[in-house]
């Protein structure tokens, strides 16, 4: 049936799936009327700040609060001795360990949290942290994941000695935390004994953090004579926080309220719980009083989440022709002082046995071992779904290694190994069910845009001259949209995702999700699904997250979940509502349900014109002249549990030249194609894909957290640690192709994070492909210009004799 | 403390305020005087989210202390729409999506406000360099760039008109 030219412009009214609309969030971020968790001031409202510990692992001797107390405007000095009463001194993790709220006798890394002193302004609290007398014995800290697990190492948890687990499995040693494996171990090897090829390389994914501009932060109201505790809080997960509250503090669930305010940024970061929150609720409760804590930006890069610190040994086996037989990957991860990583409980290593990646490998074996170290604790998913940048990484530099080998071109070993279309679903060697893909495509795409046989001529011709121009490839499926409930959980609590949606009687409507934006746009792309779903033009439909006591419960924003889940659930509410207004319009036309065709915002009588109900119509009868024996109304709730995750993929290029005599880099080309389903704002979607691509460079080119050997973190602050600007910030070339996923109700697969896992393995890659001629294999990251020149100078090539 | 009183003036309105004279502007402006526009990204001057005008230059105003602006004028975002009608760099912000979070959001702008007048008809380079003292996390500054050169164009047709 054609489309009327009628019915085109009503969709085009409806600004639906698919449309760039302008974001319904901006007009109040560009006013200054943004309203964060450091914007809101209450009535009697008192500052929290932290005393840290200077030392990476000391016992504590003695805290001496009294200089602090006699400071005017000081109220409170409160230590692990006055959370003892309450047993909030520890805290547990979401990984089945626990963890110091405020150190108790010792500390296990540098700024962990020693005591928190409450104050009538932050200035005055600043200088009372300085006042608090804390006397320390310092022990020998164990900053290295690998010395960490050495027969005389240190110990750095003693209240687990003698424990044989710590919430993931069997302990082989006090600094050990778990092993997790995936895969055939026996099968797996024998083919690795019997290949004719195999290749195997020790890579590590960096320390890093996600640094959002915002730090941090929460201001916790008790209302005692109510009984009633409202924390707003800097949260990517709200809902499971204000459990995590009622169970730590006895306050019955429905007494506690967590509201996310804007938030500045999260990649992660926000995902976890902080003993800061804690102090700064447990200080509310006993003084009565608001009480607002902060933490400034050293705190957060030093205290507040980290993200990898993987360290991994890749292997590959294969045919002569380059077709891989098995992987085998073994990966030392330093989770630092407590094992409080925020990820479904039931998954010490995340999601990382995605590592065979967009190939069909037939055999994979996977063993992660997790240690203990005097670092920061509270190891997150900095802006990808859990360990699943390591896992692209691992996978995308080894085909790579296996490439240079063989001799064979980088772009063609993938193409002889990618999972063809035909296979999908298809099923893993470490058993995931892969969605949908046609990788060939998206690869042959961006060869084509690039003139990849152009730039391989380019790349010879420069190597003949002693220049070094890399080009970096990389063709990565993601795993996201955790998820089903059957598979993942957070202490217990299933990760579906909700939204209720309340269609007013003239028409317009309010949706509730579960979910929370951090700068994705959700007030503005939720609201295109459900105008196309429901017929109500997006203008007309308000979206409202983040507070717990009016959002139906959800497991909240990250590793990109809010389209795979909190966006199926928005569809499928909507459908809910459809299928009411066609038994209210079938009523109010007087024929039956059959009769009728959905057509963009109204049902009409088959073959009869002029005959039709629009959805403002039906909203009003919904609460005037409804069927008999119908509720009244035009409201819903859906939580949604996935039936499966989501595997977005995508094919980048990087070209990138780096200096002879200083080892910079400068890419001059980045083009990535990004397949992620349907697409609901394309505007917003490329503007999700620079930033991730942005921070991928981030991590490729500069970031790191710097420990030395006593623990201290020599990147603490941006002055040291590294945040791109404008001037260097690469331009991104964005191109996409379409292959919805069978199981999401859109179609649409989540985005906002394939640019960060793919960029980061296609950036490296691009270092090292400048070098894979001179017999090189693996540099590691960050590829800054002084590490990059340290390869160069090994290598001789910054003699300026040479030519 | 001994707490001093200060006058300035801030978006076109004279202000006193009494401040202890370690007290930085950020401060004074959110804690004080309610205007929150302006945020708190580091404390060592290297993010730009707390960026206002004085007196026709950009400052990071966490390391300007309030004292120091005393008898100075003062424009944050707050002071950027003219009666409701938005400054073309706002309206660029919005147009060319140059926000996710937005808390970079209002310190960009108010260095964007400036660049602008120090060069009317920027380059992209120019635009890179002359905004690189302002961090975000979200956008990647693409979009940022071409948000600028909207308002570029459209500052130079209402100078031209």
């Amino acid at each position: 049936m054609a489309t009327s030219a009628e019915t085109l412009e009503r969709e085009d009214r409806l600004g639906g799936i698919g449309c760039s609309r302008k974001r319904k969030e901006d007009p109040r971020f560009i006013q200054g009327k943004g309203n964060y968790v450091d914007d809101i001031k209450m009535p009697g409202m008192v500052y929290g700040d932290i005393v840290r510990s200077p030392y990476a692992h000391a016992r504590i001797k003695s805290i001496n609060k009294d200089r602090a107390l006699a400071l005017p405007g000081v109220h409170a000095v409160i230590t692990a001795e006055d959370l003892k009463p309450l047993n909030l001194h520890w805290m547990p993790t979401l990984a089945g360990d626990v963890q110091a709220v405020l150190a108790d006798e010792k500390v296990a890394f540098q700024n962990q949290e020693v005591a928190m002193v409450i104050a009538d302004d932050r200035y005055i609290a600043a200088d009372a942290v300085e006042l608090v007398e804390v006397e320390y014995e310092e022990l020998p800290p164990v900053v290295d994941p690998h010395a960490s697990m050495k027969p005389d190492a240190p110990v750095i948890r003693e209240d687990l000695v003698g424990k044989d687990e710590a919430g993931q499995g069997k302990r082989i040693h006090d600094n050990h935390i778990f092993t997790w494996e995936a895969g055939e171990k026996a099968a797996t090897d024998s083919i690795f004994d019997g290949a004719e090829i195999t290749v195997k390389e020790e890579m590590v994914n960096p320390r890093v953090h996600p640094c959002p501009l915002e730090t941090c932060g929460c201001v916790a109201s008790m209302d005692k004579i109510r009984g009633d505790l409202t924390v707003y809080m800097t949260s990517q997960a709200p809902h499971i926080v204000r459990t995590v509250v009622s169970m730590l503090s006895g306050v019955p669930e429905s007494k506690v309220r967590i509201i996310s305010p804007d938030i500045g940024g999260g990649f992660g970061n926000k995902v976890g719980v902080y003993p800061g929150y804690v102090v700064a609720i447990v200080a509310s409760i006993v003084l009565g009083r608001p009480v607002k804590w902060i933490e400034d930006r050293i705190e957060n890069l030093s205290t507040t989440a980290f993200a990898r610190d993987y360290h991994m040994t890749g292997e590959l086996a294969s045919d002569r022709e380059g077709h891989i037989k098995a992987l085998r990957v073994n990966v030392l991860a330093d989770h630092g002082a407590f094992n409080s990583h925020a990820q479904p409980t039931k998954w010490p290593a995340g999601l990382f046995s995605v590592c065979t990646g967009s190939y069909d490998i037939p055999n994979a074996y996977v063993r992660v071992d997790g240690v203990y170290t005097n670092k920061a604790p509270g190891g997150v998913a900095y802006r990808c779904s859990f360990r699943v940048t390591e896992a692209v990484y691992v996978i995308e530099r080894m085909i790579d290694v296996l490439a240079q080998k063989l001799d064979i071109d980088k772009a063609e070993i993938r193409r002889r190994n990618f999972i063809r279309p035909e296979q999908f679903p298809y099923h893993s060697a470490l058993g995931w069910e892969y969605d949908s893909g046609d990788y060939p495509t998206a690869l042959d795409k961006v060869l084509e845009a690039v003139d990849y046989e152009g730039l391989r001529r380019e790349q010879a011709e420069k190597r003949a001259r002693g220049e070094l121009m890399g080009i970096g490839l990389c063709t990565f499926t993601e795993i996201v949209g955790a998820g089903p409930s059957k598979a993942c959980d957070v202490l217990g609590v299933g990760m579906f995702d909700s939204c209720e949606i309340r269609v007013h009687p003239t028409g317009s409507a309010i949706a509730r999700m579960g979910t929370i934006t951090q700068g994705q746009g959700h007030q503005t792309t939720y609201a295109q699904i459900i105008a196309s779903e429901l017929g109500i033009p997006s203008e007309e439909v308000e979206i409202e997250e983040g507070d717990t006591s009016t959002a139906p419960y959800g497991l909240g924003t990250y590793g990109s979940r809010s389209t795979p889940v909190g966006g199926a659930a928005t569809a499928q509410a909507a459908r809910k509502l459809r299928d009411k207004a066609r038994r209210i319009a079938a009523h109010l036309l007087e024929v039956s349900e059959d009769d009728l065709d959905w057509d963009v915002d109204r049902f009409k009588v088959k073959g009869v014109p002029g005959q039709e109900k629009t959805m403002k119509e039906i909203a009003w009868a919904a609460y005037n002249d409804v069927p008999d024996g119908m509720e009244m109304g035009l409201e819903t709730v859906e939580y949604y549990d996935p039936p499966n995750f989501t595997f977005p993929f995508g094919a980048y290029l990087c070209v990138i030249d780096i200096d002879r005599y200083t080892g910079e880099g400068k890419i001059r080309r980045f083009y990535a194609l990004d397949d992620c389903g349907t697409r609901i704002n394309p505007m917003i979607i490329e503007g999700q894909i620079h930033g991730g691509l942005t921070e991928a460079f981030a991590v490729a080119m500069g970031q790191e957290l710097v420990f030395d050997e006593q623990g201290n973190l020599l990147s603490g602050s941006l002055l040291d640690y590294f945040l791109p600007t404008a001037w260097e910030t690469p331009k991104w070339e964005t191109d996409y192709t379409v292959t919805p996923s069978p199981h999401h109700p859109l179609g649409a697969k989540g985005v906002a994070e394939s640019p960060h896992v793919g960029g980061i393995p296609c950036i490296s890659n691009a270092v090292n492909d400048a070098f894979s001629h001179l017999g090189v294999t693996h540099i590691g990251m960050p590829h800054t210009a002084f590490n990059v020149w340290k390869t160069i100078h090994s290598l001789g090539l910054d003699k300026r004799d040479q030519t | 403390m001994t707490k001093q009183q200060i006058s300035f003036v801030l978006n076109g309105q004279p202000v006193e305020v009494l401040v202890e004279p370690r007290e930085l502007l950020i401060h004074t402006l959110r804690e004080q005087l309610h205007q929150t526009g302006s945020h708190i990204g580091c404390e060592t001057t290297h993010c730009g989210a707390c960026t206002v005008d004085l007196d026709g230059k950009s400052v990071k105003s966490c390391t300007v202390l309030a004292v120091q602006v005393s008898g100075r004028e003062v424009l944050t975002v707050e002071g950027l729409a003219v009666n409701g009608e938005l400054h073309p760099v706002q309206e660029g912000f919005m147009q060319e999506h140059g926000l996710q979070c937005g808390f970079c959001t209002p310190g960009m702008m108010m260095r964007a406000y400036r660049f602008l007048q120090e060069n009317p008809d920027p380059s992209e380079d120019e635009i890179r360099w002359g905004m690189s003292g302002n961090l975000c996390r979200c956008t990647g500054y693409q979009n940022i760039v071409k948000a600028i050169q909207y308002a570029a164009r459209k500052l130079q047709s209402a100078e031209g008109a």
